[in-house]
């Protein structure tokens, strides 16, 4: 499994997959947002603020998914002493960092016509913002710290102790009483979505993912390159 | 008709921002990533080019740099 994440082989297909997921990013993008803006029908009660969800739910999940898969990789760093494992999760770090706060911005934006105020000390979103700090130590701390300081293991520690905060996120609607609505999208029981909304939700969530692994690739081969040119002022 | 569409029943206001901050984010996320990209890649060549023939057989030797030479206009190869 590890030897199909040794650097030469993920440089390579990244090489050459960039333009292939631009291209495919640009395609379902644009069928999202003709979804979201123009084919899906307004909410009966949140009328057409409703559309708001199409970017702001996935810009939530994708941010989420991403920390996650940060911390598991610091813990595979950690553990295997995989410099791989960091350097893949530092070029995730700041596609996730965008997408939480496109996630902040356009539920502070929701809020508004929702609640009545673009922003609230409630617990669903200061879990979000206290996830962007985080995301921010997590990306400032590459930059801060030299190679003596050992920026891996750093970076590794402040996103194992993020990592306490995705589940405070994820159940902070259940746990306190909180402005923001539960999850109307569930994997282990029904959904309340109903499927005209649904399918531009799905689409949308899929060129954001696109968008990410478009990054992923090509903030990766920017890292690859950064230390070969320190190892060919070695030679 | 289009005037009635972008009010989209007065949340025009809300909604457009909201896609256009999405947007705007994206479009400058990628120019960020894309110039640190083609900035290393410059650098790559610059110092590729400037190695004797011997270093940049050594170079060339390593996996990583051959797929980093596939994937640049470094002329030493």
């Amino acid at each position: 499994m590890l030897k199909y994440l040794s650097p030469n082989k993920i440089f390579k297909i990244s090489s050459v997959a960039q333009k292939y997921v631009f291209i495919l990013f640009i395609i379902v993008l644009t069928i999202g947002l003709l979804e979201a803006l123009v084919f899906s029908p307004e909410d009966y009660k949140q009328s057409d603020s409703v559309r708001i969800m199409y970017v702001h739910v996935p810009a939530a999940w994708i941010s989420l998914s991403i920390f996650s898969l940060i911390g598991f990789l610091s813990i595979g760093n950690l553990i295997f002493k995989n410099k791989n494992f960091s350097i893949i999760a530092k070029s995730i770090a700041p596609s996730g960092f965008v997408f939480n706060i496109v996630a902040l911005v356009t539920g502070s934006i929701w809020g508004k016509p929702t609640w009545g105020t673009f922003w609230a000390w409630d617990a669903r979103i200061t879990s979000m913002l206290i996830l962007s700090i985080f995301y921010l130590l997590y990306i400032l701390s590459w930059r801060i710290f030299d190679k003596k300081n050992n920026p891996e293991k750093i970076s590794s520690y402040i996103a194992l102790v993020g990592m306490i905060n995705i589940p405070i996120i994820k159940f902070s609607v259940e746990w306190w009483t909180t402005l923001h609505q539960p999850s109307s999208v569930n994997l282990l029981s029904k959904t309340s979505i109903h499927p005209s909304m649904m399918k531009p939700l799905l689409i949308m969530t899929a060129a954001f993912a696109l968008f990410s692994i478009l990054i992923f690739l090509m903030k990766y081969n920017t890292e690859m390159i950064r230390i070969k040119n320190k190892g060919l002022d070695r030679l | 008709m289009i005037i009635e569409y972008l009010v989209m029943n007065g949340y025009g206001i809300y909604v457009w921002p909201a896609f256009l901050f999405t947007m705007f984010s994206f479009a400058t996320l990628y120019a960020i990533i894309k110039s640190q990209l083609v900035r290393e890649q410059k650098r790559f060549e610059y110092k590729f080019n400037k190695l004797n023939v011997s270093k940049s057989s050594v170079a060339t030797n390593q996996k990583l740099l051959k797929e980093i030479l596939d994937n640049t206009a470094a002329s030493k190869i």
